[in-house]
């Protein structure tokens, strides 16, 4: 079980949203995880590796900076079964990638934009998660 | 500079993504969980996501350009094909298994659980695999 938190999840989903205009704002950009992290690799075709790197590092240090203010360690309860691990990491960033988006690009800037290809995208995502999980939970047993 | 800016854009994002509690697997996957122990909160952080965007996309996009650069980068692509089902679908096996999807994924690096440390470097692999694959292809032959 986990707590049912409205009221935190509307206001850091709103932040995310923020965060999205934000980067539209600046340099008029989506802000895709998986289209910004993707093209962190090689080959670099525009000049935007710099801003890419700055958003990812700017990722990786949040549950630094709320630890800092809250003083609360930041609950993350993650799978310790590597080999699952490593071929899920697989899975979806492969899939995120050939998709043209993930949970942000198309759940959040996509559906922002009232985009159908993004609607389509994120219909199929979620109700693939939903169906993985009840079958490995629920089927398999876990 | 635009690198400064992108950190504070995507600290902003990150830090959402913890107060949401998006960023914690077990709480994405009750989310997921819709015939067991369903949490429902993680529909208020896409909610209020997508309403905060789609307000603020408007007032912005009606500016000629952003502060930096000549043009806004909108996606262009419109058909609904194969590859934006069958990625989906893919990456939606993979956020079911672990309950990570990249930005959660990325926001767990620096906590250095081995579920993490396994995943962001597996998931960099997949990303480069998609784009080799994607980008190597002759214009013509996409759909």
């Amino acid at each position: 079980m986990t707590e049912f938190t409205p009221l935190a999840s509307l206001l850091g989903g709103m932040m995310i949203g923020l965060s999205a205009v934000l980067l539209m704002l600046w340099e008029g950009r989506i802000a895709g995880i998986s289209g910004i992290a993707g093209r962190l690799l090689p080959p670099w075709r525009d000049g935007a590796f710099l801003s890419r790197l700055g958003f990812v590092a700017g990722l990786a240090a949040a549950p630094f900076v709320v630890m800092a203010f809250t003083g609360q360690p930041v609950a993350q309860t993650v799978s310790g079964n590597v080999p699952l691990m490593l071929a899920a990491g697989l899975i979806v960033g492969f899939g995120s990638v050939w998709g043209n988006g993930c949970t942000s690009g198309h759940g959040v800037c996509g559906l922002a934009r009232l985009s159908a290809r993004s609607l389509v995208a994120t219909l199929v995502f979620m109700g693939v998660a939903i169906a993985t999980v009840f079958v490995t939970r629920h089927l398999i047993g876990a | 500079m635009s690198f400064l800016v992108n950190l504070a854009i995507g600290l902003l994002f990150g830090i959402g993504l913890i107060v949401s509690g998006m960023s914690d697997p077990a709480k994405v996957l009750n989310f997921l969980d819709l015939f067991g122990t369903w949490d429902p909160s993680l529909a208020f952080v896409m909610g209020g996501a997508v309403l905060v965007a789609f307000v603020g996309y408007r007032l912005v996009l009606s500016r000629d350009r952003p502060i930096v650069g000549s043009g806004f980068h909108l996606p262009t692509k419109r058909d609904i094909n194969a590859r934006v089902t069958v990625g989906p679908a893919i990456f939606g096996l993979g956020w079911g298994l672990s309950g990570f999807c990249p930005g959660p994924a990325l926001t767990a690096i620096g906590l250095a659980t081995p579920g993490a440390l396994a995943f962001v470097p597996a998931m960099f692999a997949g990303m480069w695999l998609a784009r080799l694959m994607a980008e190597g292809r002759p214009k013509a032959a996409r759909a």
